[in-house]
């Protein structure tokens, strides 16, 4: 074997092995890219049984409710097809807001009942200033500024 | 590359565009042309950051914390297009053997990895007070933490073998086959449920954002462009004349440089 060949050797096998490595992680992610189940596929029973995992939707408008305790809060996530509740104990990020985007993680009880240990606030790609988010809701109300459409999409491409 | 004179068609004649392709050539070209760059680069991001902090107008749902995406954007969208640029002229350097492609694809390498560090870390600063988090484990934001470990990788590679030519080309393989891995950053919003939300941008539809915030990210991002071509032109050069240190145009070079 001349050097020039044992080198290309070398190279090609290297390529293999990298090839082969991303293609192990891209198939060991596969599950665990999909970041959230939306409320649809958790009803759907898609969600894993018994361990830990994201939801994620809209909270719900009028779903939010403080518990005399002062740091346990219960509120509905939903996908505007399907609703699930939500109890968390400790503080909220600044964006949580009803009608806008969360990401909650924790376990399902059995009473269908989400006990969320992170709660994460997802916001859209829409920057506008006050004025112009002001007019929008005058013109649309009681409309959610995230658009469900967008969650939608991602909770069916998640299906794939 | 042969060299000018060489050639039948002398490049006075006709213009070649292997002409500047032999770092003799390229040498003083690239330093003619670093300070225009680095000229262009300071007033657009200062014009930038001026729009984006003093002209545009707060967001209705962040507030100001919104404002670190005038760098945050800029600082993503090169460390992917460095990335690709960087596996075009390791694939040149691959195919045609050519010393100056090669010697661009290590000066881009650091660079790059600077603008994915910063994409990575405002990122951090902005998923803080709006998710509530510094980092979470999805598509978009691992797959950006591949792209710099491909970066220090090439940058590592590159410097454990001792031979140029040898690290030319175990790091043009692995810079050709990590740009499988900037698709998969840019389409990650969309292919999978990402905490991270999707582009404000896009070659398909108007932006979702106020125009004056396009503007103002859209002078930085091109600041950045130009701040890049100037420090990787610059890098190029020292490493053009390291390694051709015992060529005669070097040799030619140092000693004008001295009697200047």
């Amino acid at each position: 074997m001349k050097p020039r060949h044992k080198k290309f050797a070398a190279i090609a096998a290297g390529v293999a092995g990298l090839g082969l490595a991303v293609g192990l992680v891209l198939t060991a992610f596969q599950q665990n890219l999909v970041f959230f189940f939306s409320p649809s596929q958790v009803a759907a029973k898609e969600a894993p049984v018994g361990r830990s995992f994201r939801i994620g939707g809209l909270v719900e408008s009028g779903s939010v409710k403080r518990e005399p305790d002062g740091v346990t809060v219960h509120f509905v996530v939903t996908d505007t097809a399907h609703r699930l509740p939500v109890e968390f104990r400790g503080p909220l990020p600044d964006l949580f807001k009803e009608g806008k985007g969360v990401v909650a993680q924790g376990k399902l009880t059995e009473s269908g009942l989400f006990m969320a240990t992170e709660v994460l606030a997802k916001h859209d790609e829409n920057y506008m200033p006050p004025e112009a988010a002001e007019a929008l809701k005058n013109a649309k109300p009681k409309q959610p500024q995230q658009s469900t459409a967008t969650l939608a999409a991602s909770g069916k491409e998640t299906g794939r | 590359m042969q060299s000018p004179a060489g050639r039948p068609d002398s490049p006075r004649t006709r213009f070649s565009w292997t002409y500047f392709a032999s770092p003799a050539t390229f040498y003083p070209l690239a330093g003619k042309m670093i300070p225009w760059f680095a000229a262009a680069a300071a007033l657009l991001c200062a014009a930038g950051i001026y729009v984006g902090l003093l002209v545009a107008p707060t967001d209705a749902t962040q507030g100001d914390s919104y404002r670190i995406i005038f760098i945050h954007v800029g600082a993503a969208w090169m460390s992917m297009f460095l990335y690709v640029v960087m596996a075009f002229w390791s694939a040149v350097g691959l195919a045609w053997n050519t010393r100056l492609a090669s010697m661009m694809a290590s000066a881009l390498a650091p660079t790059g990895a600077l603008f994915t560090f910063l994409a990575l870390w405002t990122g951090a600063l902005w998923g803080k007070p709006t998710w509530g988090t510094w980092w979470v484990w999805d598509a978009r934001l691992t797959s950006e933490l591949i792209l710099l470990f491909l970066y220090i990788g090439f940058m590592a590679l590159q410097a454990a073998i001792d031979d140029p030519r040898r690290a030319d080309r175990a790091g043009a393989v692995l810079a050709i086959v990590g740009v499988i891995n900037v698709p998969i950053i840019y389409f990650s919003v969309q292919w999978w449920n990402t905490l991270h939300q999707g582009s404000s941008i896009s070659m398909t539809r108007a932006p979702s954002m106020a125009t004056t915030m396009v503007v103002g990210m859209l002078l930085v991002a091109l600041g950045f462009w130009m701040y890049s071509i100037a420090a990787v032109l610059s890098r190029a050069r020292s490493i053009m004349l390291e390694r051709e240190r015992r060529t005669d145009w070097v040799t030619s070079e140092v000693k004008k440089q001295a009697a200047a």
